[in-house]
């Protein structure tokens, strides 16, 4: 399925906004954007599998909060950074 | 003085800033200085610590890319490319019912410590919240250090916070003694020293004599605010501490630390953050003091930014601020921000809240702007190679 990165995450893929990944579950799908971009999972995701405070993803533009939350081949996930600060 | 500089290293200083890594370098003679490239490593990401293994060359930087969770680069080239740690710090996964079980998550990776000179490949990293991690592959993977991370007093230790101190609770001055790989030291912001003779798998407090002035028992066994710990690098059991209370130092076998910053001017104080030692002379020492008085403006005091200096172990401090600025010089000197070379006559180097890196080349005789115009900087390292 088709995954839109945010910029700040797009040193992991050579720069490309756009990449393709598959899994069953959320969980699956940063799996396997992390086999095929290995370090940007933890980048979203914190050690107690909980999504970092300024990470959101939806899924056909419906907010995930949950990594058992199930997908179909033909969802499309974006990811977005919210950025704040100075 | 051309015989003895051939016998020298060039210098390479990493400073680390609010918004990436710049490394400066100069050859022995510390004359001529240059910046690596036009952009900083790590371009807008915070950057804690950045610090050479003189063992194996590699140099790891402690960086947050902003919102993203914390990670260490490594370099095996010096400096001119960097690759992530494959596996980053990261507390163990814990529910809430477990022991040890806070369920936390690293912020950032705040202090970078080499081990010991016959483990070369170790490494040890502090971080906020409190936490300590080691890696046995010289920074590729960490691992968590349980006997400190899942200490079922370290909540204790803490009082209860996880968010006590601006900018976060942290360990920071990891210390690995040189004479003892299993001798391990830190300082916990706040919490205080403690330390493991067993490579970290059990720990005890080391705070008896120090000031805790926010406490109500005045001789408490933790709690304390420890500023920066640094053991002598060639002296056995000499420890010197930049305390959020006073200068100390200790000397092993007593447990009690003596507050050498009694010895301070008055109108100055001892609070700072900084506290650094001449890699040879375990009675020498610099600390940068800052205003502790009121509501802690923590800047230079009156505005005259100046380090002091002992040669004698702490009994007299002498006054360094030749080529400072004489007046309106509002700024702090953060507790990785101040470092000291190997040279025979040692130099030494520091960088400021307002981005600013100072040298001295005199043992802080005289001071030289070596660069204006960078981001808040959070360390310095003076690297001799």
């Amino acid at each position: 399925m088709k995954v839109q990165l945010p910029t700040p995450l797009v040193d992991y893929t050579g720069g490309v906004r756009e990449v393709r990944a598959a899994g069953g579950s959320v969980a699956a799908l940063l799996v396997d954007l992390d086999r095929q971009y290995p370090g940007i999972r933890f980048r979203m995701i914190d050690e107690q599998d909980r999504f970092r405070p300024h990470i959101r993803l939806f899924v056909n533009r419906q907010l995930s909060r949950t990594l058992d939350l199930p997908l179909k081949p033909d969802d499309e996930i974006l990811i977005i950074a919210a950025l704040s600060g100075g | 003085m051309a015989t003895s500089a051939k016998k020298m290293s060039a210098i390479t200083v990493l400073v680390g800033t609010r918004k990436g890594l710049f490394i400066l370098r100069a050859d022995a003679k510390r004359g001529k200085w240059q910046v690596d490239g036009d952009m900083p490593r790590f371009h807008g990401q915070v950057v804690n610590h950045a610090v050479l293994n003189p063992r194996t060359g590699t140099m790891l930087a402690a960086a947050r890319p902003g919102h993203l969770g914390p990670t260490v680069f490594r370099s095996t080239d010096d400096g001119k490319t960097w690759k992530e740690a494959a596996v980053p710090p990261a507390f163990p996964r814990r529910s809430g019912s477990e022991p040890g079980g806070y369920g936390w998550t690293v912020n950032h990776v705040f202090w970078l410590t080499p081990g010991h000179a016959a483990e070369p490949m170790v490494w040890y990293a502090g971080v906020s919240p409190h936490g300590l991690f080691r890696s046995d592959d010289d920074g590729v993977s960490w691992q968590s250090v349980d006997g400190f991370n899942l200490h079922p007093d370290r909540l204790l230790w803490l009082g209860g916070e996880t968010e006590t101190v601006p900018d976060g609770a942290t360990v920071h001055s990891v210390n690995v003694d040189p004479f003892d790989p299993r001798h391990l030291m830190l300082g916990m912001s706040g919490g205080g020293v403690f330390e493991s003779f067993d490579r970290g798998a059990s720990w005890q407090p080391l705070n008896r004599g120090c000031a805790a002035d926010f406490l109500p028992d005045p001789d408490a066994e933790w709690g304390h605010d420890p500023h920066c710990v640094q053991m002598h690098p060639t002296t056995r059991d000499v420890v010197y501490q930049q305390n959020h209370c006073g200068i100390y130092r200790l000397d092993r076998p007593s447990r009690r630390w003596q507050r050498i910053g009694d010895n301070m001017p008055k109108s100055v104080g001892d609070i700072g953050f900084p506290i650094t030692l001449h890699p040879r002379d375990p009675d020498t020492a610099w600390v940068f003091p800052m205003d502790g008085t009121s509501v802690w403006p923590r800047m230079s005091v009156g505005g005259k930014p100046a380090a002091y200096r002992t040669r004698d172990g702490g009994a007299s401090w002498q006054r360094q601020d030749r080529g400072l600025p004489a007046a309106h010089g509002w700024f702090t000197v953060k507790r990785q921000a101040m470092s000291a070379d190997q040279h025979p006559v040692v130099g030494l180097y520091f960088g400021t809240t307002s981005g600013e890196v100072w040298a001295s080349f005199d043992e802080g005789d005289n001071w030289h702007c070596l660069m204006l115009h960078l981001p808040h900087i959070y360390s310095v390292e003076a690297c001799s190679r």
